[in-house]
């Protein structure tokens, strides 16, 4: 079947796109946009997060056909050029980074805890918000550090 | 994954009649239980019917009753404002259940049909299990087992029911409205799951191309205090060990009207007659509490890796008791 979907504000196709796959599948192998991860598979650990219409989902888990017509943001539309987004270069500053699997997963989940709060928020509520992101390398403790540095940075102190 | 056909039909009636005419085919609607399902091969439907743009989202309030849209998404409920001065504990529900991304795609009809976590169920390469495979016996029996029910459990099936959301909506009396090409009927969620007896493939009453298209909420009354206590493994995104959902409506130390069911520990979720009798014009101390719970975990059926289960389940329970009552 034929999938088109807008991914990062451009109209994009697929063809010959089996029912079996996953929104996932669809950006890594026919769209040519691998930085969405694919890792458990089962929507366990948040690799595979990008936003659809607007609010983060494990992409993994997404059918292709349910993105018809639907808008997708992944980590590669994050940036404007050259031009870091504030969670990414958080990340970088704070060497949230280590093997960087997880990292594009968090970087979106995180953009959306940033995105839809004025203030910094809680560590409790920014744990909350990545739970469903696994990163077996860096103990969490630098990607908080990053949070927080973004957040404050967005609310301006 | 199993070849499979997918269509997306514009309307509900459209999208029943395909499903009741093909014996193999059913519903997609968030996904998050049944893409993962199909990818582990212990689904394969020839046809999937995607519902998820069909008109059945949305929290409507009619009176002391909420009507919830079958496709609304766990986030979606979880933020609407009435539930949380209401019924927050099923806010909480909502929100201990699964992670934001889930949440965002998860339903509340798929949420009340996701199926076990049982890993015997979940694992098509074990040959015995009687929800998979009816009449192959129970692996999880003889096997290792911690994450399994010890309430309404048998030799035949100790999967576990994993959903949060249900436990807080038995709980509050919460009906099903239920759709087929014959018409609706309603089936209050008290009576929609089976006890696995000796048919565990039958986990509720719906028959094939029956949809859920909304649940009804009631309301509990103003001033009612509500709880859900979790207790698992880690701080977040893990399922339960054992939870409590109550509401109680309290006139000073006496507690005059309570809802009780638990999660975590039944083959359905459990609600707590038993318990809600005991508490019911009772003053709220920690001998009631504790016959409310010796009440509610009676006859368990226990298997070595299931035995912590019993002591863990009263202990939740009464904790819950003694938060939302003090």
């Amino acid at each position: 079947m034929r999938v088109n979907v807008t991914v990062n504000g451009a109209p994009m196709t697929a063809d010959d796109v089996w029912p079996g796959e996953s929104l996932l599948y669809v950006l890594r192998e026919r769209l040519g946009l691998p930085g969405a991860k694919n890792a458990c598979e089962q929507g366990e650990c948040g690799s595979c997060t990008v936003y659809l219409d607007g609010l983060p989902v494990c992409a993994c888990l997404v059918a292709a056909g349910q993105a018809e017509g639907r808008e997708v943001l992944t980590v590669e539309g994050l940036a404007s050029g050259e031009e870091l987004d504030p969670v990414q270069e958080a990340f970088v500053e704070c060497g949230a980074v280590q093997c960087g699997f997880c990292t594009p997963g968090l970087i979106v989940q995180a953009h959306s805890l940033i995105a839809g709060h004025d203030g910094v928020p809680a560590d409790a509520e920014i744990r909350e918000h990545l739970a469903g992101n696994l990163c077996r390398c860096t103990g969490y403790e630098k990607i908080l550090d990053a949070v927080r540095l973004a957040a404050r940075r967005k609310a301006g102190s | 994954m199993h070849e499979f056909r997918y269509e997306r039909p514009a309307t509900v009636a459209e999208a029943i009649r395909a499903v009741a005419h093909d014996p193999e085919a059913d519903f997609l609607a968030g996904g998050t239980t049944e893409v993962d399902l199909m990818k582990d091969g212990v689904f394969h439907p020839d046809l999937l019917v995607d519902i998820t743009r069909l008109p059945l989202r949305g929290v409507r309030r009619d009176g002391t009753m909420l009507q919830v849209g079958a496709l609304t998404t766990m986030e979606e409920l979880a933020s609407d404002r009435t539930l949380m001065e209401r019924a927050p504990f099923v806010v909480e529900a909502l929100l201990r259940g699964a992670s934001v991304q889930l949440r965002n795609m998860a339903t509340i009809g798929g949420n009340l049909l996701q199926r076990t976590r049982c890993r015997y169920f979940r694992d098509p390469a074990v040959p015995a299990c009687n929800k998979r495979e009816p009449g192959s016996g129970c692996e999880a029996v003889n096997s290792v087992a911690r994450m399994h029910a010890i309430l309404g459990a048998s030799p035949a099936c100790i999967a576990l029911h994993a959903s949060d959301l249900a436990v807080a909506l038995v709980a509050l009396d919460a009906v099903v409205h239920i759709q087929s090409e014959e018409g609706e009927r309603l089936v209050p969620l008290t009576q929609f799951y089976l006890m696995p007896g000796e048919t565990p493939d039958r986990e509720n009453v719906l028959r094939h191309g029956e949809l859920i298209t909304a649940v009804d909420i009631p309301l509990p009354p103003e001033g009612t205090r509500s709880i859900y206590l979790k207790i698992r493994d880690r701080a977040s995104y893990e399922f339960a060990l054992a939870s409590a959902a109550i509401a109680v409506i309290m006139d000073g130390p006496v507690i005059k009207e309570a809802r009780v069911a638990m999660g975590g520990v039944g083959t359905i979720p459990w609600r707590g007659f038993e318990a809600e009798e005991v508490l019911r014009e009772a003053p709220a101390t920690p001998d009631t509490f504790r016959s409310a719970a010796d009440g509610t975990i009676r006859d368990p059926f226990i298997v070595p890796g299931t035995a912590f289960k019993v002591e863990l389940a009263k202990r939740t329970l009464i904790r819950a008791l003694t938060e939302v009552t003090s």
